[in-house]
This record gives C-alpha cells, sequence and structure tokens, in this order.
C-alpha cells in the first residue's frame, strides 16, 4: 500500500471541505444561470412543453415596428417599467449625499452617537413589508398623517392645499416612493460605511491642512471628499446595480404598480410575466436585459472610475 | 495691548464660533432624528387605537396617544390571521438557514483561503463572477425548479436554495485570509489534522466575522419576501413579511383597520430591534467588513 501523498491529502481535504458548498452553487447558481438564458430564448408557460423561439423574445422586447406612419415599440409597457425604474433612481445621488452628510455630522464626536445611529438605522433592519404598509398609512390620502398635516399648515398660512394623491396619481406616485427610499437610506448601510471611512482619514492631513490655514470647507473639499472617494463611489456603484433591481416591494405592496403603471420597475415586470402572466421565456429575456446593463456599468467603473478616484498610499 | 485685546476677541470668536457649531450639529441631528422615528411613533399610535377612532379629518383629529390605550390590536393580531404560525415559520427558516449558510460557508471558505487542490482558483473566480448577477437571473429557473421537485409550498423551497450563498463564503474568505499561518503551523506541528485546524484554530479566531455573517443572513432571511411569496401557496407556510402582506390584501375593498395592521407589523419589529441593540458593534463591524473589502 503506498502512502499517499500529504499534497494529495490535502486536496483531498481541500474537495471535502469545499462540497456541500459547491453542490449548492452548482444546483442553485452555476446551472440556473445557463438555465436562465436558455429560457429567454424559450417561450415557455410551465405547464405547455417550452418551444424554443430564437431570438424571438428579445426582438419582443427590444424591437420597433411601424404602424400607421410611426415608430412604435413592440413591448410599450417595457420601455414605460425603463423609464420608471432610471426615474426612481434619479433619488440615488441625493441619497448618497445626505448619506454622506449625516456621516460628516455623526463624525464629530457626538453625545449620544449610538442612541442617534439606532434611529437612523431603524428603518435599515425593519422588514421591507412593515415600511411599505406603515407608508402607506402614513400617504393616505384621505386619512393619512401627512396630508392631514399638510392641510393644517395650509389652513395656518391661508393658502389653499388640496389633499395630496400621494400614491394613487400618476404625478406623485414615484416621487412619493423616493421620499419613502430617501427615508429608509438615509441612515442606513451607506452612511455607516462613510463613518468608517471619515474615521480612516489620517489626522495628519487634516493637521497639515490647518497649518496652511484651510478652513472647514477647503479641508473637506481637499482632504476628506479626495480620502474617502473609494467609498464613495463604491457605495454609489452599489446603489445603482440595486437601483435596477429595485421597487418590487413598493409595487406589490403599496401601489399594485399603478396607477396606470406609473410605479411598475423591471423587476415587478418580470414578477408579473414569471408569476401573474406565465411567461417565463420573457421573463428571463428581460432578466437579462437587467443583468447585461449592470454587466456594462460595472465593467465601465471598473475600467474608468479608477481615474476619478483617489487611492490611498497609507 | 493692542494687540492682546485682538487676540482674546480672536480666542472669543474661535469659541463663539465652536459652540455655534456644535449646537448646529445637535439641532440637525434631532431634527433629522425626529423625522425619522415619526413615522414609527405614528405606528405605534395607531396600533393602540380602536377601528372608529384612527380616521381622522382634520388636525384637531390627531391624537398621538389615545386614553385608555387601545391594546386589543395585540391580541386581535394573532387570531385575525394565524400569525403565530407565520412567527414560527419564520424562526424556523431563518435558523435553518443561517445554520446552513454560515456552516457551509465556513467550510468552503477554509478550503479557498489555506487549501491547495486542482482548480481552486477557477471554481473561486467563478463564485466571485456570479455575486454581480442580478437575483432574478437565477430567481426564474430556480423557481422551475422548485416546481419540478414538486417543492413549491414546502419548507425545502424556503430554506434549501437560501443555504447556498457565494457571498458569504466570500466574506469569510476573506477574513481567514488575514489570520497569520504561525498558529496553524504551530497546530500542525502538533499533529493536528486539517479538520482539527479548522476547528479548533480558524472557528475559534472568526468569531467576529462568523458572528457578522450570522447576523446578516438571519437578517437577510427575516425580511426577505420575493422568494417566499413566490415558493408559497397556502397559508400556513408562509413567513412573517408574506403573511403580513396577505393580512393586507384581506381589505382590498374596505379601508384597512391601520390599528391592527399596525400592531401586526410592529410585532415582526420586535426580534430584530432587540438583536440589533444587543449587537450594535457587529453590524457596524460588519458593514464595514462588507464594505471595505474593495
Amino acid at each position: 500500500m503506498s502512502k499517499i501523498r500529504g499534497s494529495e491529502k490535502e486536496a483531498i481535504a481541500g474537495y471535502l471541505f469545499l462540497l456541500p458548498n459547491l453542490l449548492g452553487f452548482m444546483v442553485f447558481t452555476l446551472i440556473p444561470v445557463a438555465l436562465s438564458l436558455l429560457l429567454s430564448f424559450v417561450d415557455w408557460d410551465m405547464l405547455s412543453a417550452p418551444k424554443f423561439v430564437g431570438f424571438q423574445n428579445f426582438i419582443n422586447l427590444l424591437g420597433f415596428h411601424y404602424e400607421a406612419g410611426r415608430i412604435i415599440a413592440n413591448d410599450p409597457l417595457f420601455w414605460k417599467c425603463v423609464g420608471n425604474t432610471l426615474f426612481l433612481m434619479m433619488i440615488i445621488p441625493i441619497e448618497v449625499m445626505a448619506s454622506l452628510a449625516l456621516a460628516l455630522i455623526m463624525n464629530q464626536k457626538v453625545k449620544l452617537i449610538n442612541l442617534f445611529r439606532a434611529i437612523y438605522f431603524l428603518p435599515t433592519i425593519t422588514n421591507g413589508v412593515a415600511i411599505c404598509l406603515l407608508w402607506t398609512w402614513l400617504y393616505n390620502s384621505e386619512f393619512g398623517l401627512l396630508n392631514v398635516i399638510l392641510l393644517k399648515i395650509g389652513s395656518i398660512l391661508s393658502i389653499p392645499i388640496h389633499r395630496v394623491e400621494w400614491l394613487t396619481s400618476t404625478a406623485w406616485a414615484k416621487p412619493s416612493l423616493m421620499l419613502m427610499g430617501l427615508w429608509i437610506m438615509l441612515g442606513g448601510y451607506n452612511m455607516i460605511l462613510f463613518m468608517a471611512a471619515l474615521q480612516g482619514v489620517p489626522r495628519e492631513l487634516y493637521e497639515a491642512a490647518e497649518m496652511d490655514g484651510a478652513g472647514s470647507w477647503h479641508k473637506f473639499w481637499n482632504v476628506t471628499w479626495p480620502m474617502i472617494s473609494p467609498t464613495t463611489f463604491f457605495v454609489f456603484v452599489m446603489a445603482i446595480i440595486g437601483g435596477f433591481q429595485g421597487g418590487f416591494m413598493q409595487a406589490y405592496i403599496m401601489t399594485g404598480g399603478g396607477p396606470d403603471r406609473s410605479t411598475t420597475t423591471l423587476e415587478y415586470l418580470i414578477y408579473n410575466h414569471l408569476y401573474s402572466w406565465q411567461h417565463v421565456g420573457y421573463a428571463a429575456s428581460i432578466a437579462w436585459f437587467v443583468f447585461i446593463v449592470v454587466f456594462v456599468i460595472t465593467v465601465l467603473n471598473w475600467k474608468f472610475g479608477g481615474k476619478l478616484v483617489q487611492y490611498s498610499h497609507y | 495691548m493692542r494687540q492682546d485685546k485682538d487676540e482674546i476677541v480672536n480666542i472669543a470668536s474661535i469659541k463663539v464660533h465652536r459652540i455655534l457649531k456644535k449646537s448646529a450639529i445637535y439641532a440637525i441631528l434631532v431634527i433629522g432624528g425626529v423625522t425619522m422615528i415619526i413615522p414609527f411613533i405614528w405606528m405605534l399610535s395607531t396600533s393602540l387605537k380602536p377601528y372608529s377612532s384612527i380616521f381622522m379629518f382634520n388636525i384637531k383629529d390627531i391624537q398621538w396617544f389615545s386614553t385608555p390605550l387601545y391594546w386589543k390590536n395585540y391580541i386581535n393580531v394573532w387570531k385575525v390571521v394565524p400569525f403565530a404560525r407565520f412567527y414560527l415559520n419564520s424562526i424556523f427558516v431563518v435558523v435553518a438557514v443561517t445554520a446552513g449558510q454560515v456552516t457551509t460557508s465556513a467550510l468552503a471558505a477554509y478550503a479557498f483561503a489555506r487549501l491547495k487542490f486542482p482548480g481552486r482558483d477557477k471554481i473561486f473566480f467563478a463564485y466571485l463572477a456570479t455575486m454581480m448577477i442580478p437575483g432574478s437571473v437565477t430567481m426564474i429557473p430556480v423557481f422551475a425548479l422548485m416546481r419540478a421537485f414538486g417543492w413549491i409550498d414546502t419548507y425545502k423551497a424556503l430554506i434549501i436554495p437560501a443555504i447556498f450563498s457565494a457571498y458569504g463564503t466570500f466574506l469569510l474568505r476573506q477574513f481567514f485570509m488575514t489570520i497569520p499561518r504561525d498558529l496553524e503551523d504551530a497546530a500542525k506541528i502538533d499533529g493536528c489534522s486539517l479538520w482539527g485546524i479548522f476547528w479548533r484554530v480558524i472557528m475559534p479566531l472568526s468569531s467576529t466575522a462568523i458572528a457578522t455573517l450570522t447576523i446578516f443572513v438571519s437578517l437577510g432571511n427575516w425580511v426577505s419576501f420575493m422568494w417566499p411569496l413566490l415558493v408559497t401557496n397556502s397559508i400556513e407556510k408562509r413567513t412573517l413579511p408574506v403573511g403580513l402582506a396577505y393580512f393586507q390584501e384581506l381589505y382590498q375593498y374596505a379601508q384597512p383597520d391601520w390599528g391592527l395592521l399596525m400592531a401586526g407589523s410592529l410585532v415582526t419589529m420586535v426580534p430584530v430591534i432587540i438583536v440589533f441593540l444587543f449587537n450594535q458593534r457587529f453590524f457596524v463591524e460588519g458593514i464595514k467588513l462588507t464594505g471595505m473589502k474593495g
């Protein structure tokens, strides 16, 4: 009997340690990625046999055609959802900057910091359904707290303020969801990342800047901003990637995607095609569209974003 | 003389400036904090009112806390919908997923971080590459798989696909890489097996990372919504978030009993708030860990 070499023993051990995770990874991630690509070329309602349709899903999704002398999208709903998703993402720069501002304030040796941080962090640890229900109630146009307060303000200032149809008008539904998003995101993960980044800026840099007579504003732009730029960049990119996949719960709980589909995001559209309408292949092709967009953004950021970011030499 | 006076004025103005700055900071924090907390207070306030007094028509009707407080919502909520069942389902699923994910992630992370075997780096790269794939890409075929396996509306569908996570593996692998090798070498010389090194050296040294992952995985699953919604049909298999959504759907055509709904929402929040208050450090450290890896 030959002795097993140490390195072989280590290799066998390596595979054994990895095995449980790898099996799951194959069955629930790697193979599904391949399957979903296949599905995007298939017409399937999960009941009858899947039918191969080539690029037809993508043509329906992304294509245009002539109708009565005008160019019309094959799937106007899809483009509407792209628009909705992008519109809702416009809050991201404000969210990121607000989180940074809050982190700057929290970093000023504040007393009761744990209490403040806990309060601002509360929406992050609350389950999203509860938050959506709470805001549906706050936004209730007849009896909601927001409208009651608004009407009161109107009567004090004696200006006519009407009830705002927060979630039930196409004009307000998206801004309402964005406002709620800001409230959720403000003191969440991003703020804590910013606080960590701010604590990581070496004190000497500030001292040197002070010796040169720099004021707070100067110190922020010339020391803080460049030093925390990797974090800002990371937070921003992650928020954009998340934004393309967002809006499902709000649509499901609060608006049903309406009114007039004005709050249906790509993620909610995917759910509708998959679950409500049994267009499994079509759902997969939308998911792959989102994937490709996210992939391109990630690659572009990776290639060009690095130049905008000041990496620390410390 | 003049110079002295100037200096005194200067110091005084710096002091005034500092006090102003401090007060401004606290003012912003308090105003912001109040804005953050008011919705939650309104939630609590609504949950303590009977159906007849939650509807207000103008500002005079705003009653933050009615007397006597209406505690009945907190009793009724368990009767109107099977909330206790949702609770047990959630606890069971969260415990199973967390235990499974932390275990398989730690084992795999150790293999990636410390053991040499053919194909290791390629497999690790595959793990990394899949981390940026949107969840819906894999969710669609996994949902179809669940139907094919006959797992729809079973705990298996709620638990098993959620156990395997490239992210958890990556997080722990990054942490294991930072552990100095000397300790393992010493253990090896003492005749410790690879399993012994993993169990008696690596795991104890990684308690912070393990705790962090445990907290994040359990929180993530506690609030998980879309997947449980997809794979459960019967009321008995719903987890808390899906159950809460179902609760709201009961009022499709009428103004809901917001007192009851808010009581239900608050009941789902309590365990997480308690965990958070006792583990704030892990949350903060964990977030830093996940954001810093670059």
